[in-house]
């Protein structure tokens, strides 16, 4: 795969000293889902801005599509569809004519076929002549990511498409982001819902305090980092752990009902056999096990803790 | 040059006006007619003539001069204001296009809803009184030229505002005293000569002045400074949009 937006030592500080990004270098490539995870005020919107022309860089530079985004800005950005983090809408004007608007100004012949496609798939038909402002959020977000995709863009920004967003609207949401994804639109995405990067992302960036920590398959973060947990749970409460058993590394919990092993599934050996043979033998009576496979969140929030 | 956008930000602004057409024309309609009670019958009829001219027709150009001047600075600072104010100035910022044309579709639209008032005044005016224009080709000239370059100010107004009361702030403060004292009621020969020195340093002089000579073929300055001073306010209002464009100047951090 080839990369399709390319950022190299990009910095911003403002006048006041502050840092929003610090050399940062990150590669996407066509055809992906990026999501950037990092809390707020971490610098995920202002690296998105940076890249859309909305906010100018301090130093660094930026490529879209091979495009550098300030001495080509006119090729770059007709490539790039920016759905906000806020809803902001014109909100006398009509839904179809809003998205009019938006094409239009992206230098695209106006073609309302294809727009009462997007506003079919992003289930808005029934809404293209209705003013914005007597639509429902959720709605309104529809629009906005209708707007972003007017202009058939091949990069598409998200900038927490799902923040303040009901579960169910949520789930919509993904769908909306893989069917866009099969129709070879790249797609990244800023949110601090770690479990949207997980459900959706094909790779996860990290950022914490204008820096970014980390770029890895999703797949590949959750198997280098991810541990898995063993919890044994006891018939019968123990107030110490048998001296036999002292080499696991076990932890007690819930006043001696529950014991935790602690293993990592890429060991050849998971010890997980032997264990239960010597509590067994320990003469320990078990009423129930379960596994639990670390998620992305506490991979996350253990990386932004080393930082600090 | 991006074409297509020019036309579509057009056309959104257009769409704004057309919205509230009753409103957008009714409300200069009657305010010139108050203006003609007031001015031309009630003070009008102690006045016979002004250079020639009755006194009722006299103030037709100021007064059209009076209601464009406010629109035109009035539609093109809200119609970039409000973009800012209720973010959607995200998507001009990241669409494909540059101060001109982005200047180009707002400026565009603000004028020709001016324009559009300045007709319909104009159009009222002749239920009033008798009026005959000298120079038709220089009146709509000097229309178009005032419509343009007040709405550019306008434009930069709503760019340097940060909230509705600043965008109020320099068309009642400036614009509107400025209008008031710039001849549009009267011949600034009526003023003592020291006034007349001191009102040549007023810019909107010269515009009601050209207007004026457009109508009756008469005016107070000559119509070449007439002329010389409105493209040297509309290239210091385009100089100015450049410099902000090129800065990013209250619109990109």
């Amino acid at each position: 795969m080839t990369d399709i937006v390319s950022v190299r030592d990009l910095r911003k500080s403002y006048e006041d000293g502050f840092e929003a990004l610090k050399n940062v270098n990150l590669d996407i490539k066509e055809g992906e889902i990026l999501a950037l995870l990092g809390p707020n005020g971490a610098g995920k919107t202002t690296l998105i801005s940076t890249i859309c022309g909305i906010t100018l860089a301090t130093s660094g530079s930026i490529s879209v599509g091979g495009y550098d985004t300030v001495n080509e800005f006119r090729a770059a950005r007709a490539l790039i569809g920016l759905v906000p983090q806020e809803v902001n809408l014109e909100p006398f004007e009509t839904v179809i004519n809003t998205v009019r608007f938006t094409r239009g100004l992206f230098g695209k012949p106006a073609d309302d076929a294809y727009i009462d496609k997007i506003l079919d798939q992003l289930s808005l038909s029934d809404k293209k002549n209705a003013k914005i402002m007597m639509l429902s959020g959720g709605m309104k977000r529809r629009v906005l990511i209708a707007k972003a995709l007017s202009h058939e863009p091949r990069v598409l920004f998200l900038d927490e498409p799902t923040a303040g967003v009901d579960v169910e609207l949520r789930k919509d949401m993904w769908d909306v982001v893989s069917g866009l994804k099969e129709s070879g639109v790249t797609i990244i995405l800023t949110t601090h819902y770690i479990e949207e990067a997980e459900a959706i992302a094909d790779r996860i960036g990290v950022i914490s305090k204008g820096e970014i920590l980390l770029v890895q398959d999703k797949s590949e973060l959750m198997a280098q980092m991810g541990k898995k947990e063993l919890r044994i749970e006891l018939s019968d409460p123990i107030t110490d752990i048998p001296a036999e058993l002292q080499d696991y590394g076990l932890a007690l919990a819930d006043a001696g009902q529950t014991l935790t092993y602690t293993y990592d599934t890429r060991g050849s050996r998971t010890g997980i056999r032997t264990l239960l043979n010597d509590l067994s033998e320990a003469g320990l009576q078990m009423a129930d096990l379960q596994t639990q496979q670390s998620s992305l969140e506490d991979i996350f929030v253990g990386l932004v803790k080393e930082t600090t | 040059m991006n074409f297509t956008a020019v036309a579509a930000i057009y056309r959104f602004e257009m769409a704004r006006f057309f919205r509230t057409i009753a409103q957008s024309l009714f409300s200069p309609v009657l305010s010139t007619s108050l203006y003609f009670v007031v001015f031309g019958a009630a003070i009008g009829g102690r006045i016979q003539e002004v250079e020639g001219v009755s006194y009722g027709a006299f103030i037709v150009p100021g007064l059209i001069m009076l209601s464009i001047m406010t629109q035109a600075t009035s539609n093109a600072s809200l119609g970039i204001y409000f973009p800012k104010f209720i973010g959607t100035i995200y998507e001009l910022l990241s669409a494909p296009v540059n101060f001109l044309e982005i200047t180009a579709g707002y400026v565009g639209a603000a004028a020709t809803k001016a324009l559009f008032i300045g007709i319909v005044i104009l159009a009222t005016a002749y239920l009033f009184v008798d009026i005959q224009i000298a120079h038709p080709i220089a009146m709509v000239a000097f229309l178009l030229m005032t419509c343009f370059s007040f709405a550019l100010l306008g434009f930069i107004i709503g760019i340097w505002a940060g909230s509705f009361e600043q965008l109020q702030l320099i068309p009642l403060l400036v614009i509107t005293p400025l209008v008031f004292l710039g001849g549009s009621f009267y011949s600034i020969t009526m003023l003592p000569p020291i006034w007349q020195t001191v009102t040549l340093f007023n810019p909107v002089v010269y515009l009601i002045s050209g207007f004026r000579w457009a109508f009756f073929g008469t005016s107070d300055v000559s119509i070449g400074v007439s002329l010389f001073a409105v493209f040297l306010f509309m290239s210091a209002c385009l100089t100015a949009i450049w410099w902000i464009f090129r800065t990013g100047w209250r619109i990109r951090q």
